[in-house]
């Protein structure tokens, strides 16, 4: 019964987006819509989407503007990092790919935290293997798993947690 | 009113080129690959952005259009270089002798 409710999930937030870019609800793109969403639906095995398994209570909606605001915060501190890291003569790096642990469960709250890490100062997911992400990591500041740990994923991890669980 | 919209889109275009012209710069001077795709997805996602939300307030009309494009691009741009930076390490890409640790070699899918 899990995966039927996934499915409608999936199928609503396709259809969302269908009537966003078109902007109109009329009967003929409405119903081009449906058939498109209902097919791509049907293909996917297991129904996956930004909504899955989130968890729609105050706390949740909460948690999701918080976690918008740091990302955004984190994002802009990241660019300007690389930035003065590319634009100083001596490219001062310290490259290293070093592995972390998260106490995320849900597939989508690990799939944000990926995502994420990958677009926050200095960091990009290589590989997520259950539990352990590992990361590549420009100015490597940490080689053991707690305190990379702490220093990359604590920050988002606290969000995403009410979020997804 | 017109005018200040325009005024504020312009710098956010300036700011956003900006930004994509450092990430072009850091593909060159990076060492290897994994630090160049670093540079690539940081740069080009925030620059891309204030793009866009630049063109937003040359032509809010289309507001509401480029804010998807750009949620798109949050979703799919740092997959992308999670995939390239993945099938790169398992093909045995050479990293920069300046990397210091490497704990990615544990896991044994990965050939010697």
């Amino acid at each position: 019964m899990r995966i039927g409710r996934e499915k409608v999930v999936l199928f609503a937030t396709i259809l969302l987006f269908w009537v966003l870019l078109n902007g109109t609800l009329a009967l003929d793109s409405l119903l081009v819509g449906l058939l498109a969403s209902f097919v791509i639906t049907i293909l996917y095995r297991d129904g996956f989407s930004p909504f899955t398994e989130f968890r729609a209570t105050p706390a949740g909606f909460w948690a999701a503007g918080c976690f918008l605001l740091y990302f955004s915060k984190e994002l802009v501190r990241s660019n300007l990092k690389l930035a003065a890291i590319v634009l100083s003569p001596s490219l001062p790096i310290n490259p290293g790919i070093i592995k972390v642990r998260t106490t995320l469960k849900s597939r989508m709250g690990r799939l944000l935290l990926a995502n994420s890490i990958t677009l926050t100062p200095g960091t990009l997911t290589v590989q997520l293997e259950e539990e352990w992400l590992y990361i590549h990591w420009v100015t490597v500041e940490a080689t053991d798993i707690d305190s990379a740990t702490a220093q990359i994923v604590a920050g988002y991890e606290t969000y995403l947690e009410v979020m997804y669980g | 009113m017109d005018s200040l919209l325009d005024l504020i889109g312009g710098v956010l275009l300036v700011m956003g080129t900006g930004f994509l012209f450092l990430g072009g710069l850091g593909l060159v001077r990076m060492p290897d690959l994994f630090n160049r795709i670093q540079v690539g997805t940081k740069a080009t996602t925030l620059g891309t952005i204030l793009t866009l939300v630049g063109a937003i307030f040359l032509h809010p009309e289309w507001g509401l259009k480029l804010a998807l494009i750009g949620l798109f691009l949050l979703f799919t741009n740092p997959l992308s270089s999670q995939v390239l930076a993945r099938a790169a390490h398992r093909i045995g890409i050479k990293q920069s002798p300046a990397t210091k640790v490497d704990r990615l070699i544990e896991l044994p899918w990965r050939r010697p």
